[in-house]
């Protein structure tokens, strides 16, 4: 259901970039969805294929950029991709620290004609 | 052609959110965004809250749910001003939800707000409802992992109340572990411990809650 209402919200995004632009047809959709939003692009893509038939973004292709969650020590300032049940600093052992990349969840640019 | 757009996806949503804080903010209402996992207190947190600040604050809540209105009819047997959202399977609440939800509450009797959400800890983060607060809740039945394994809450939240801490003796739950993984996600983060079954054990919260309404230039 998350996906659900993030995919429309994506498509009502595109369409009305689209109408701005004055395209007909939307080809592809550029999105990049950073690993922290927990939300699964294969959803996203069963989803736009059922919300957009009938709408100028019928059939575009989506291409999603994956962004890993990244960390970056508040101690030592090593950079790392905390995973698993253990987010410890891998270099100096801190549980400090601060998430640096993966909140994204936006709309890159748009292929249209 | 291409065209830049770089926008949120979750754009519209904000607008709507911003709009609410806006009108809250002016109306001097404190709002708060209550998450949690189902059945970790977040209905009887506000009915101790509502308890703790009688005659101190005017309460009012709007409660998020699947279905039923169980839980906004146990609001309403305190007095307090209820509005019941039913999302009919959809697993958060969004800011035109709560934009609706605000038309059927008597505003200028309410000094705070719960905009009590379903309880999931996943998708509610990523819908900002135009709160001043994020008020998390985690139980510990429900294991010390749940900060590595739910991190985008975890790391919004501005409060944790860490609840059915009596149960503490007949859980695995690490409490220290627990608050330093909490802590080293998210600096910003107050925390709380309550019980439901110790007496004042929710009057700590509710004091500083009632300090923040007065101090906060909201």
């Amino acid at each position: 259901m998350h996906e659900m209402a993030i995919t429309q919200s994506m498509l009502d995004l595109v369409l009305e970039e689209a109408a701005k632009a004055g395209a007909g047809k939307v080809l592809t959709v550029n999105v990049v969805i950073g690993e922290m939003t927990g939300v699964v692009d294969d959803c996203l893509r069963t989803y736009f294929d059922l919300l957009s038939p009938g709408t100028p973004a019928e059939g575009a292709v989506l291409s999603v950029q994956n962004v890993p969650r990244q960390a970056r020590c508040r101690d030592c300032a090593h950079v790392f991709h905390p995973s698993g049940i253990d987010w410890r600093c891998p270099q100096c052992r801190s549980f400090k620290l601060e998430i640096i990349a993966g909140n994204e969840l936006h709309v890159e640019s748009m292929e249209v004609e | 052609m291409e065209i830049k757009v770089l926008k949120s996806i979750l754009n519209a949503n904000d607008q709507v959110a911003e709009q609410n804080r806006q009108e809250l903010t002016r109306r001097k209402i404190l709002t708060i965004n209550l998450m949690s996992s189902p059945g970790a207190g977040k209905t009887t947190l506000i009915l101790k809250t509502i308890e703790a600040l009688k005659g101190k604050a005017r309460i009012g809540v709007i409660e998020g749910d699947v279905s039923s209105d169980i839980d906004s009819q146990k609001i309403g047997q305190v007095g307090a001003p209820t509005v019941q959202i039913n999302t009919g399977g959809g697993c958060h609440l969004d800011a035109s939800m709560v934009n609706e939800a605000l038309k059927n509450l008597p505003l200028d009797d309410i000094d705070i707000l719960f905009i009590e959400n379903v309880g999931n800890l996943i998708c509610p983060g990523g819908f900002d409802l135009g709160e001043h607060l994020k008020v998390l809740i985690s139980s510990t039945p429900e294991g010390d992992d749940k900060p590595y394994k739910y991190p985008g809450l975890f790391t919004e939240a501005n409060v944790l109340v860490v609840s059915k801490t009596d149960l503490l003796p007949y859980v695995n739950f690490d409490m220290p572990g627990f608050l330093r993984a909490v802590s080293g996600i998210n600096q910003k983060v107050r925390v709380f411990s309550v019980s439901a079954n110790k007496e004042g054990s929710f009057k700590e919260w509710a004091d500083w809650l009632s300090g923040e309404l007065s101090c906060r230039s909201i």
